[in-house]
């Protein structure tokens, strides 16, 4: 499980992370001490049979695993890259008090990729009910939700705004982290249940609300996709990018190929993100490997850091220089970005989540030279469907207001993911999914559509 | 895949075509735009809807860039990988009384689906269109149909009056009272334009075309400031109240990828001519 070295990596977007052979994976598997109150399933926001799926690993009975894990989660391929295992299973792996914790989230991945490479049976569907549910937005919560739906008989209409399907896990998460691949042969195993996929479809536009509360049910799953700007000067200079558009650029328009591929990037040579969470890293480190020296801003300490642990480890790796405790203030420049004005920030006081609250150090101001700027300071639920549902009762963050069971407060409309939670986790998404799926199936039923 | 139902040279490399794109076509308005990709390597590029035929709209474009230039290269019966849309909010057609829609250049391509629908709602409706010459005006046939007047400008003479649509419009104004102009163009003729309606109070809306990659509100890229405040153009906009415009901001980031574009479309010219040279326009 050697991950490929930084020198060699920063050069392409390779999966930095080979994954576990299958003598390294039964090895693995052989350390879980198959706790009879397991703490790590406890700490796995879908509760995934960990020590039964981890044992059926340790006796070489891999497809006994996948079938385990596909209980409680349909995209393990993903969450076994992607999920933060230290604050979840990992974290609360007994092995971890005093040695490493078992690793889960490697042996998830490993159990995927085994199935996926065996090729894919699609599970028995039960019979048609004849109800139509329409599922908006194709991230990892409307691709589970309608997995779920079209197991359980009902026909399921999957409307994406762009091109293709996958959301966040095809324009967001860049190849090195997880490749399109993977996400691909994830949808089309969606799409053997019998989902329809219309891309191009951008719900509210393309797709009415007439048109979509003829429909039996909706789950709405449009995720926090809106970037937020910081709102300084010079935000409106050619170079300056929200980390959306930067990594949609790459991930989905491919611009690290152009001109083969037609969509342009600005390389730059020096560049500053501000942000810590995922976003920011995937930010730098896509700018890394397109040739780039990279800065990244925290306002808060390096403990504080939000993004997945081991993806911390590799950006320092690849060479991405940390200034912790900074804030930008100003992005100076013409008519293109030259350099970015910063402040200290102390971190005083504990606010609502006890996080500690940054404030700016007075005389403090220092000037990075850069000539691009990426901002990954946060996402928002994008407004401009949710806006328009009458009666939709919204949260802080313009978030959609939802029950455990994902139901809004408009009658037959369900939402999971992002745009219910506001930005959060892959694994999060598709357990909100999972709920509001099974109460629109019990909504159905109850009401006699089915 | 989306099928080219019909392709036609209008004017000095300006062409139309029609595809078929029901889900588009059934909801489209006056104002909207799609989103097209052409192959799997291809940009998306928004494209103002021209006018809508049953299950088909049209686009009107043109070819200044690679995918403009490759667009305009297919012909009836082609097809291309992706058409997303309708996109951006609808023009916000009311009764207004005398409407003055006004198009300059390819912005003339805008005009007929505005003219259309500021017609049905009852305005009187003053069209002026304009380009550099008479070779390169579009559509003025079809908008004498439409509107109850039609005015023509070219900058050299060539045909209607000898100068910019803003000096026609200058006129009309003095002449008569208009509650409402749209201006649809490129920016710097946007900019000039919406100066003259200013002085008289006139209601007016600019289509604006910053350089776009999602279409939706996921990036951030077509941002410009409206009153000083940061608007998403393809979903606060595209069209926006003229005199609260930075317009200088538009040019400038419309600007960032000049050199990127310029070698995309060397790029795409040199390998064409060497290997296709069947193209019907090459
Ligand atoms: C760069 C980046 C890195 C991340 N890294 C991690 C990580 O390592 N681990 C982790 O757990 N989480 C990570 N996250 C967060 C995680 O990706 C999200 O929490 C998750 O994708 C949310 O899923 P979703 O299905 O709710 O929304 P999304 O994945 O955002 O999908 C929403 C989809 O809906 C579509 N859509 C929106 N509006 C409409 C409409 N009106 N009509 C039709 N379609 C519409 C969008 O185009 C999009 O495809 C990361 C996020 C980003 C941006
Ligand atoms: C809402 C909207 C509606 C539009 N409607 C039309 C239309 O109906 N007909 C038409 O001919 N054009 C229209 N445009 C402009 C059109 O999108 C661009 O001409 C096109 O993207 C150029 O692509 P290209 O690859 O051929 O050229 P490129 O090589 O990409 O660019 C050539 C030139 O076009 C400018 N440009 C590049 N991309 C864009 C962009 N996305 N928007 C604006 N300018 C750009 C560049 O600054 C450059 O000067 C519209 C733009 C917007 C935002
Ligand atoms: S889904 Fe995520 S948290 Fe749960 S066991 Fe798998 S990797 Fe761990
Ligand atoms: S807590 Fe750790 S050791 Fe115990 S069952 Fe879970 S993975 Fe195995
Ligand atoms: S084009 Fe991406 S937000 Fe408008």
């Amino acid at each position: 499980m050697l991950e490929r070295p930084p020198r060699e990596r920063i050069h392409d977007f390779e999966e930095v992370d080979p994954g576990l052979s299958q003598e390294e994976a039964v090895a693995e598997a052989m350390r879980c001490l198959q706790c009879k109150k397991p703490s790590c399933v406890a700490g796995c926001p879908v509760s995934v049979a960990i020590p039964s799926f981890v044992s059926a690993v340790a006796s070489w009975d891999f497809a006994g695993a996948a079938a385990i894990i596909k209980e409680e989660n349909m995209l393990p391929a993903i969450c076994g890259r992607v999920c933060p295992q230290e604050s979840q299973c990992e974290g609360a792996c007994i092995l971890g008090v005093k040695d490493l914790p078992v690793k889960v989230g490697a042996l998830e991945r490993f159990v995927a990729d085994w199935e996926r490479a065996q090729g894919f049976v699609p599970p028995a569907r039960s019979q048609s009910t004849g109800c139509r549910v329409a599922v908006v937005g194709s991230g990892p919560a409307g691709l589970c939700g309608a997995a779920e739906l079209a197991r359980r008989g009902h026909t399921v209409i999957l409307y994406e705004s762009l091109h293709a399907p996958g959301g966040v896990l095809l324009y967001g998460i860049p190849s090195f982290r997880l490749p399109k691949d993977i996400v691909q042969a994830e949808v089309a195993q969606i799409e053997a249940l019998g989902v329809e996929i219309r891309t191009n479809h951008l719900v509210g536009r393309s797709v009415t609300l007439e048109d979509l509360f003829a429909f039996d049910a909706v789950l709405l799953a449009t995720g926090a996709g809106l970037p937020y700007f910081i709102g300084i000067p010079g935000e409106q200079l050619a170079g300056v990018y929200s980390a959306n558009e930067f990594l949609t650029r790459v991930n989905l328009m491919r611009a690290d190929r152009f001109p083969a591929y037609d969509t342009p990037i600005r390389r730059g040579s020096r560049v500053v993100v501000a942000g810590g969470g995922n976003v920011a890293m995937d930010a730098a480190r896509v700018a890394v490997r397109l040739g780039a020296s990279v800065t990244l801003v925290y306002r808060r300490n390096e403990e504080d850091l939000p993004a997945r642990r081991a993806e911390v480890v590799r950006a320092k790796e690849e060479g991405v220089n940390f200034e912790f405790c900074a804030a930008p203030v100003r992005i100076l420049g013409e008519s293109e970005v030259t350099g970015v004005t910063c402040v200290r920030m102390v971190v005083c006081a504990q606010d609502g989540n006890m996080r500690p609250v940054p404030s700016p150090v007075e005389g403090s101001s220092f000037t990075l030279d850069a000539d691009l700027f990426i901002g990954a300071i946060g996402q928002g639920p994008n407004p401009l469907l949710i806006r328009e549902i009458p009666g939709i009762a919204r949260g802080e963050v313009g978030n959609v207001e939802v029950d455990p069971d994902g139901r809004t407060s408009v009658s037959r409309l369900f939402a999971a993911g992002d745009v219910a939670t506001g930005a959060a986790t892959v694994i999060l998404a598709m357990g909100g999914a999972k709920k509001a799926a099974l109460a629109i199936d019990q909504m159905l039923i109850r009401s006699g559509s089915v | 895949m989306y099928l080219i139902e019909e392709t036609k040279q209008l004017a000095d490399r300006v062409f139309q075509i029609w595809i078929r794109a029901p889900h588009v076509a059934r909801h489209a308005k006056a104002g909207q735009f799609l989103m097209i990709r052409v192959a799997e390597t291809g940009e998306r590029i928004p494209l103002t809807i021209s006018a809508v035929d049953g299950d088909s709209v049209r686009v009107i474009f043109m070819a200044i860039g690679k995918t403009t230039t490759w667009l305009s290269r297919l012909a009836t019966g082609d097809t291309v990988l992706d058409v997303a849309g309708p996109l951006g909010r609808p023009s916000e057609i009311k009764p207004y009384g005398t409407c003055a829609v006004i198009g300059g250049g390819v912005g003339i391509a805008s005009i007929p689906i505005i003219a259309a629908a500021a017609k049905r709602a009852g305005n009187y409706v003053i069209g002026i269109i304009g380009a550099r010459n008479s070779a390169l005006l579009i559509l003025e046939e079809e908008l004498a149909g439409t509107c109850d007047e039609l005015h023509v400008a070219t900058d050299d003479g060539s045909g209607g009056t000898h100068g910019f649509v803003s000096d026609v419009l200058k006129t009309a104004l003095q002449k008569q009272k208009i509650d409402c102009a749209w201006v649809v163009g490129p920016a710097m003729m946007m900019k000039v334009t919406s100066m003259v309606t200013k002085p008289f109070g006139v209601k007016t809306f600019v289509s604006l075309n910053p350089i776009m990659v999602d279409g939706t509100g996921m990036c951030g890229s077509c941002r410009v400031l409206v009153g000083g405040t940061t608007r998403f153009a393809c979903v606060d906009g595209p069209e926006f109240d003229a005199h609260q415009v930075d317009f200088d901001l538009l040019i400038q980031r419309q600007r960032s990828y000049l050199n990127e574009e310029k070698s995309a479309i060397e790029e795409y010219l040199v390998h064409t001519c060497q290997c296709s040279g069947g193209s019907p326009h090459a």
